[in-house]
């Protein structure tokens, strides 16, 4: 393919990324566009050109050693998540920048801290940077079939070209807003888009070689098993390698939080924390499918060309091999994404750290602070643009100096080990509030001191000398001091070597340094709030422990200088809202410094915000131990206030339940008392009777005509009788109550049972026009009391007449046998269970003040009887709720009665 | 002229038993079943005292009471509750009601005769 082309094309796609960045500055609020999606797709920016290009090599090199690299982020992603939750709160909360502003306040914004780690991820990053500028300039030359060398003039090299305009685009999109803990949506969604391209290519080129240019993963497999040392390629070497995956997947477990790039996406441009549970399962799919063809395209690369040291490209001298430029073309722009994508979000993460934790905090105070707010505007966004693009200046210069045959994968794994350096003050920093700033300093120099001799040093010798002396023979020829083999630990390859060491030493200091000394009181307090994130978040500004003499009007002067004027007005006021402090409060409280500080740690970092701040506040210098007792003091009565919270709410809950209660004791108590009245009147009435007829029989003994005498005769025994029934109503209940051993269980038969009691009651529903309607009824013989049961369908059906519609009255009665019972039905027209009595029409002493019969017969007693029966057959008894044209009742009889 | 007595009870027998013996007390005796149709005989016929029963399905005594006292015409008649109801407090409302006899079930035929002469003579 002519190069002219392949520039235009390139060109095509920058500006085309450009369009999608400022499509997506321009719609940033929309809703798809903050999705859980879009941020997943950007964290994939994991996936640089090592991993497109030189997990291929490495596969084809050394098997599967290529996987750890992904196991790392996919085996331990739950508990990224996990973690990440509490960085993205914190971050949020204070307004952090980037990875060195993080760390930087953590251990009491400080200063040195901050740019100490800016310098360390400078080393760590901008080789890994020049190795994505490398990958372009070979790929490029790949296609454009020119052979791979040095550029002799920077002017001719399209490299030069592709890595400033990716500067320009960094500049333009990464700088919009002075306040650096902002969202960057062009940036975001241009890498999201980005994510897509180079898997969908990567994705591409599998298939192709896998199943067109093979026949599918087994034809390769039996092809490559022909070849010597394919045991090797697929095998786990034993003690050495074992400890070689260890290291590697941990390193790369490091490398997802502390990546400026990884941060940046994950933190910074994170919407919200809920999106965390999207990216749970998406990204570790993301990166298996991204690893899905490697191992078949390394194997069909092998199988092709034999071993060549041009592995890393098989990707693409495959489809080209075959005449497939256009495919080849598409697995270069994937490429191209992976790295354009990389060296953006790098360098702008670089860039904010540079000028927010490097050369704000250390060159420009004092400028700043003589200034006004637009040219400190001005100044901060030429600072980060100048800073972006001698970042990408650096590398670029740092791969056309160091051109010796480094692999990608071997570069990509010296920066991990040198940016692992910030591991022990970031995650025990995170858990842990003793550990100090002076353990993380002396950690992190003494780490990076191990790295630089095992790792860095023998690699910088080795490229300008050509010699490997130093590697083979040690420092002053001490084989103890053979940098890869350290000690005689030989066993490790040189990245995870120098891993081992340096980690080991940095966490030791870090340790025994922050146990040793007591930290200082401001950096505690970070240190508290950060460890105990959970506690602290719910008390906003009060867990900044400050005492001394500061005045409103002095601090509103330096946010003037970098908000203006109003917005500063803007904010205080918001400030004073929020804390219902007055409009015209003079002095400043620590609650104002905090908030003021986190104001300005966006634009110019943590540690330069407190600086500002403090020049114009008298600080009063506070010991440790009085600043762990008022957060331990602020903790309390924050718990306290919860507890209290949590128990008037529960006591709320309690006195509603005991309102309930007490309704319900009440309507019980005028139930029973009604019901108390209903037998009483029931006792009395029969007796009244009595006794009126016999007062009459008594005293008219004989002038009372005989007829007139045998009708009062017959009152007394009528009323007798009903006196009786009564009774055995009551009695009969309370023996239900005792339980089934009162029931005689017979066979029956229930068609006949249900005749019997329609025989008995049929005069009265005639009587009252009242049709009885019956399904079609089957002989059924079980177990039960048949006495009762036609006690409970007496009762139904004398209910079923009392509540019948008066003019058209129908009672239908239905059955059905289930596998286990039989389920029976009495439904009546009419006058629907009112709702208030239809919890309570099974208690006993209820009856309803709606019934439109005069003297019921009952007294209260009859469901609560027939439940009491059914409940004693091990059957339910109910009615069916929300029928509004009569009522509909239901009875379940178990057809074999088991012993308890 | 002889004085009218309206009974209001839901019992037959309790009614029989009144009946005879207030007929025979010379007494010209109405029957009502309920509330309901004692307040429908007063439209025919207005009594010198009505006998009420309290616990009658529909409308019952106290409602019943209540109507008659709304209405001027009815200013005169004496009513006396006949109920089972035997409690202080059950009396004290029968009072409160405007009740000018309370008896209390099961009643002397004998008393009972005895109050509404009294009550007649008033």
């Amino acid at each position: 393919m002519s190069n002219f082309l392949l520039v235009i094309i390139i060109v095509l796609y920058l500006v085309l990324l450009f369009y999608i960045a400022f499509l997506a500055e321009k719609n940033a609020t929309k809703k798809w566009l903050n999705s859980p999606y879009i941020y997943t797709l950007s964290l994939a920016v994991y996936t640089s050109a090592w991993t497109y290009y030189g997990s291929v090599g490495v596969a084809a090199k050394s098997g599967l050693d290529f996987l750890p690299i992904y196991l790392g982020p996919v085996i331990a992603f739950p508990l990224w998540v996990y973690i990440m939750r509490k960085i993205i709160r914190i971050s949020k909360q204070h307004k952090v920048s980037s990875i060195a502003d993080f760390i930087s306040l953590r251990y009491g914004k400080s200063r040195f801290i901050g740019a100490l780690t800016t310098i360390i991820l400078l080393i760590g990053i901008i080789p890994y940077i020049s190795l994505q500028l490398k990958a372009i300039d070979e790929t490029f030359h790949i296609i454009a079939s020119k052979s791979t060398n040095n550029p002799s003039f920077i002017l001719n090299d399209t490299t030069f070209y592709v890595a400033f305009l990716l500067a320009v685009f960094a500049a333009f999109y990464g700088t919009q807003k002075i306040d650096a803990s902002e969202k960057h949506k062009g940036i975001v969604v241009s890498t999201a888009v980005e994510s897509v391209l180079k898997l969908f290519f990567f994705l591409i080129i599998g298939v192709y070689v896998t199943f067109h240019l093979f026949d599918g993963t087994t034809d390769i497999y039996n092809q490559m098993s022909q070849l010597p040392n394919f045991q090797k390629l697929i095998t786990f070497n034993g003690f050495g390698n074992g400890f070689n995956w260890f290291y590697t997947i941990l390193l790369s477990f490091f490398a997802i939080f502390l990546l400026p790039r990884q941060f940046q996406v994950s933190v910074i441009e994170n919407n919200c924390e809920k999106d965390l549970k999207q990216a749970i399962w998406l990204f570790p799919l993301y990166l298996l499918l991204f690893n899905l063809f490697t191992i078949f395209i390394a194997w069909g690369g092998i199988l092709t060309f034999g071993n060549t040291p041009n592995a890393d490209y098989f990707t693409l001298l495959l489809p080209l091999k075959h005449g497939n430029t256009f495919l080849a073309l598409l697995v270069f722009m994937g490429g191209f994404s992976a790295v354009v994508s990389m060296v953006i979000l790098s360098t702008l993460a670089l860039s904010t750290m540079v000028s927010n934790n490097l050369v704000i905090p250390y060159g420009f105070l004092n400028k700043f602070i003589n200034e006004p707010s637009h040219k400190n505007t001005q100044y901060i966004k030429r600072i980060r643009r100048f800073s972006i693009f001698l970042i990408i200046i650096a590398s670029y210069l740092f791969y056309v100096n160091f051109s010796i045959e480094v692999s990608l994968y071997s570069i990509g794994l010296v920066a991990f080990v040198i940016i692992s350096q910030l591991a022990p003050a970031f995650f025990l920093g995170l858990f842990w509030n003793r550990g100090s700033s002076k353990g993380a300093i002396i950690g992190i120099i003494a780490g990076f001191s191990v790295t630089f001799y095992t790792l860095i040093l023998p690699f910088i010798i080795e490229s300008f000398t050509g010699s490997r002396g130093f590697i083979n023979h040690g420092l002053f020829n001490i084989s103890l001091l053979k940098p890869y083999a350290l000690f005689g630990i030989d066993f490790l390859n040189p990245p995870v070597h120098a891993f081992f060491w340096s980690l080991s030493v940095n966490t030791f200091f870090y340790l025994v340094f922050s146990l040793a000394f007591v930290s200082d009181y401001r950096e505690r307090n970070y240190a508290e709030m950060i460890v105990d994130n959970n506690n602290f978040s719910g008390m906003e500004g009060n867990a900044f422990v400050w005492k001394g003499e500061a005045y409103v009007a002095d601090i509103m002067n330096v946010l003037a200088k970098f908000l203006g004027e109003e917005n500063a007005q803007v904010e205080l006021n918001s400030f004073l809202n929020k804390y219902e402090l007055p409009q015209n409060t003079l002095i400043a409280d620590a609650r104002l410094i905090d908030f003021s500080e986190k104001l300005l740690s966006g634009s110019i970092g943590g540690a330069s915000a407190k600086i500002l701040i403090a020049s114009v506040v008298k600080e009063e210098r506070i010991s440790l131990i009085e600043v762990l007792k008022i957060l331990e003091e602020s903790k309390e009565t924050i718990a306290r206030n919860k507890s209290l919270r949590d128990k008037s709410s529960e006591l709320i809950h309690i006195s509603k339940k005991l309102k309930e209660a007490n309704n319900q004791l009440i309507l019980q108590d005028k139930q029973k008392n009604e019901f108390l009245d209903t037998v009483a009147h029931e006792l009395k009435t029969p007796v009244t009777g009595i006794r009126a007829a016999a007062e009459l029989l008594i005293d008219e003994q004989d002038e009372m005509p005989t007829e007139i005498r045998s009708k009062f005769l017959n009152v007394i025994l009528q009323d007798s009788d009903r006196l009786s029934r009564l009774i055995n109503n009551i009695l009969d209940f309370e023996k239900l109550l005792s339980g089934r051993q009162n029931l005689v269980f017979d066979s029956n038969d229930l068609k006949l049972t249900l005749e019997k009691v329609l025989g008995s009651i049929k005069q009265i529903a005639y009587s009252k026009k009242i049709k009885i309607v019956r399904k079609q009824f089957a002989n059924l013989v079980f177990q039960y009391d048949e006495d009762r049961i036609i006690q409970v369908l007496t009762n139904l059906l004398s209910n079923a007449i009392k509540f019948c519609d008066s003019q058209a009255g129908i009672i239908t009665i239905d059955y059905k046998q289930k596998a286990q019972m039989v389920e029976m039905m009495v439904e009546n027209n009419g006058q629907p269970i009112a709702e208030e009595d239809f919890n309570y029409i099974f208690d006993k002493f209820y009856q309803s003040s709606n019934q439109n019969i005069r003297k019921p017969l009952g007294s209260g007693l009859g469901l609560a009887i027939s439940k009491q029966i059914i409940e004693n057959h091990k059957g339910q008894i109910w009615a069916e709720e929300g029928i509004t044209n009569g009522a509909r009742f239901f009875f379940q009889l178990p057809l074999k009665q088991t012993e308890n | 002229m002889n004085k009218k007595i309206l009974i209001v009870d839901d019992e037959p027998n309790i009614v029989m038993t009144l009946e005879y013996s207030l007929k025979k007390m010379n007494f010209e005796v109405f029957i009502a079943r309920d509330g309901s149709e004692a307040l429908e005989s007063l439209k025919q016929v207005i009594p010198d005292v009505i006998l009420l029963d309290i616990m009658m399905p529909n409308v019952d005594g106290y409602q019943t009471i209540k109507q008659i006292k709304e209405n001027k015409d009815f200013a005169n008649i004496k009513i006396v509750f006949l109920s089972a109801k035997n409690r202080e407090a059950d009396i004290k409302k029968g009072f409160e009601y405007g009740a000018d006899k309370y008896l209390v079930k099961p009643f002397s035929i004998k008393k009972v005769i005895a109050e509404i002469m009294e009550l007649c003579e008033e």
